[in-house]
């Protein structure tokens, strides 16, 4: 099943997707006016593993976001530079899929013609192929009868699982997801969870998961990147050795629980200095979860 | 009538009902809501009013205005006391003079206002040329280019439609400029991952997202065209519902007076529905969605 994802578009495609790597080499990020800097990344060098779901969590406004737009290519950073298996990212392209926070589908499309856009735009996936392409997305997302739906009548579940359809046709060597569940209710959010585990437990597709929970987090990763509190930085890597396929009853053994705790730990220190620095709602949002 | 009685006496539909039927449904289904009788009502209290005050209780003053009776009574005679009816062909000539000034004007005002508007909100470049010029011209009233206008162009027809144009095309402008800004920013951004060049982010993300505002716009701006219209018909013209109005006053005959008031209001009423039902028609996303909303 390894290859099944997209064997249509493999012919345009290099036999790597997939399995790409990202580097960021000391990268820095600040905003603001010259008087007023805002770093917002300082020095950061991560590695994300061919192959492999990273998860990066850490404390909200902690410059979580800023890295997905820095790796998608859609902010650049001020100093450092991120490498894509080894060439340097210039701008947003079809090899690093983001799928957004809330949900990016165009409103005006049905699920078809948003699932359809990318190929449709680049040519290169046509006719039959595409229409096959597409349905087999639907397919496996579930989503067949709700094809010719507008993104605004699904269900925020049925809208994230859209959205991965549209990532997937275009085969991107990473899938960059910017805390894709957020806004989901409980239920949904384990569903999707388990859903999305499916999905890349079948062919390892590179994967960058952002997420500010901590559950989610040890649930999917493979590794776990623990970020400072603003600006940002690598705090810990914690790697996740529990075994795959996953299922939720993991999270109760003693290797997630010593993970949790972990984590827990760092996160809760970073926190308290955005708390004492003045951001309390960071607060209330790490740590609503936390005795669960 | 209970419900009970209603859902036995009735066979559920099973298939979507199509053309008239569909037609007849829907009016079936608005005849059971308060909506219509709403309306109704709120109509005769208003003619109610007109009466009591012009014809009715003959108050100061409004004895000069002729009533909702004088007015009937002429509009619907085949022999016209004041010269206008619905069988008169003059009457006619005045609506369709003023229709065709709205059509080339608002035409012309969305041909020009709509584009211009979505290159202003999609490049910096374009805003920053254009939007200084649009942001000084527009608080100039409208009234205020009627010397310019018939100082620039010969004729009746042309400073009329002029003057038209001028104030819808602002509205347009502005309201389409608006609408490519309210697009989230998360759409840019997911069109330019999937490889969009600029050219086709215009088109699959800049004119539909925008597309909700501009229809909101060119109701706006219909309305605009018409009462700048019949301003400049009031002052350059030899036709048309605004000369009517004005010619009736100077030539102290009352009755054609209200009611090419009464035809203007009805007139602007259903071209600002018409460019509504274009609007719907072309954002199945809009309507459904807000059809979710239970609106």
């Amino acid at each position: 099943m390894a290859q099944d994802t997209l064997e249509a578009s493999a012919n345009t495609a290099d036999l790597t997707a997939g399995k790409s790597k990202v580097e960021l080499r000391n990268v820095s990020k600040s905003y603001g006016d010259e008087w007023e800097q805002q770093q917002v990344i300082d020095n950061l060098s991560v590695e994300i593993r061919p192959g492999e779901l990273t998860v990066v969590v850490g404390p909200s406004g902690c410059g979580k976001s800023t890295l997905v737009n820095l790796i998608a290519g859609f902010e650049f950073p001020d100093t450092g530079e991120i490498l894509l298996d080894d060439k340097p990212v210039t701008g947003p392209a079809r090899d690093r899929m983001v799928v957004f926070q809330e949900t990016a589908l165009m409103p005006w499309q049905t699920t078809y013609q948003n699932i359809i856009f990318g190929p449709k735009l680049r040519g290169d996936l046509k006719g039959n192929a595409l229409r096959e392409e597409a349905d087999r997305l639907l397919v496996k997302v579930g989503l067949s009868e709700f094809k010719h739906k507008y993104p605004l009548q699904l269900s925020g579940g049925m809208q994230r699982r859209a959205e991965l359809a549209r990532a997937l046709i275009n085969n991107p060597r990473i899938m960059i997801m910017d805390e894709p569940f957020r806004g989901l209710d409980a239920m949904s959010r384990g569903l999707m969870q388990e859903f999305f585990l499916r999905l890349f437990e079948e062919n390892r597709r590179t994967n960058l998961f952002v997420t500010s929970e901590i559950d989610e987090a040890i649930f999917l990763a493979d590794r776990i990147i623990v970020l400072s509190n603003r600006p940002a930085n690598v705090r810990k890597v914690i790697e996740v050795n529990l075994p795959r396929p996953r299922d939720y009853k993991m999270l109760n053994s003693p290797e997630a629980y010593e993970i949790k705790r972990e984590a827990m730990g760092i996160l809760h220190e970073e926190a308290m200095k955005s708390f004492k620095s003045g951001s309390g709602s960071d607060f209330a949002e790490a740590y609503g979860k936390a005795d669960s | 009538m209970s419900q009970t009685a209603a859902a036995t006496a009735v066979p559920r539909r099973t298939k979507a009902p199509t053309g008239m039927s569909l037609f007849f449904y829907r009016l079936g289904k608005s005849l059971q809501t308060p909506t219509p009788y709403l309306t109704l009502f709120g109509v005769a209290l208003w003619l109610f009013t007109w009466w009591l005050l012009c014809e009715g209780l003959r108050v100061d003053r409004f004895d000069k205005i002729p009533g909702p009776v004088a007015v009937s009574k002429d509009l619907f005679s085949p022999t016209p006391f004041q010269g206008i009816s619905i069988y008169t062909q003059e009457y006619y000539d005045h609506i369709l003079v003023s229709c065709r000034r709205i059509l080339i004007a608002f035409s012309i005002a969305t041909g020009v206002g709509v584009p211009l508007g979505l290159f202003m909100g999609w490049s910096r470049r374009i805003r920053d040329y254009a939007f200084p010029i649009l942001e000084t011209l527009r608080p100039i009233p409208i009234l205020a280019w009627v010397p310019l206008s018939i100082l620039m162009f010969p004729g009746f027809e042309a400073p009329v439609i002029f003057l038209a144009t001028l104030a819808s095309l602002f509205v347009t402008t502005l309201n389409t400029m608006l609408g490519v800004d309210s697009i989230d920013e998360a759409y840019f951004r997911a069109a330019g991952c999937l490889g969009s060049s600029n050219w086709d982010i215009f088109k699959n993300v800049v004119v539909p997202g925008a597309l909700p505002f501009i229809f909101t716009g060119l109701q706006i701006s219909i309305g605009v065209a018409w009462f700048s219209l019949v301003a400049a018909e009031m002052v350059s013209g030899d036709l048309g519902l605004g000369y009517l109005i004005v010619d009736s006053y100077m030539n102290n005959v009352t009755v054609p007076m209200v009611i090419g008031m009464i035809t203007l209001g009805f007139v602007g009423w259903v071209t600002s529905m018409l460019v509504r039902m274009l609007g719907n028609w072309l954002m199945q996303w809009h309507v459904k969605a807000l059809a979710l909303q239970g609106r």
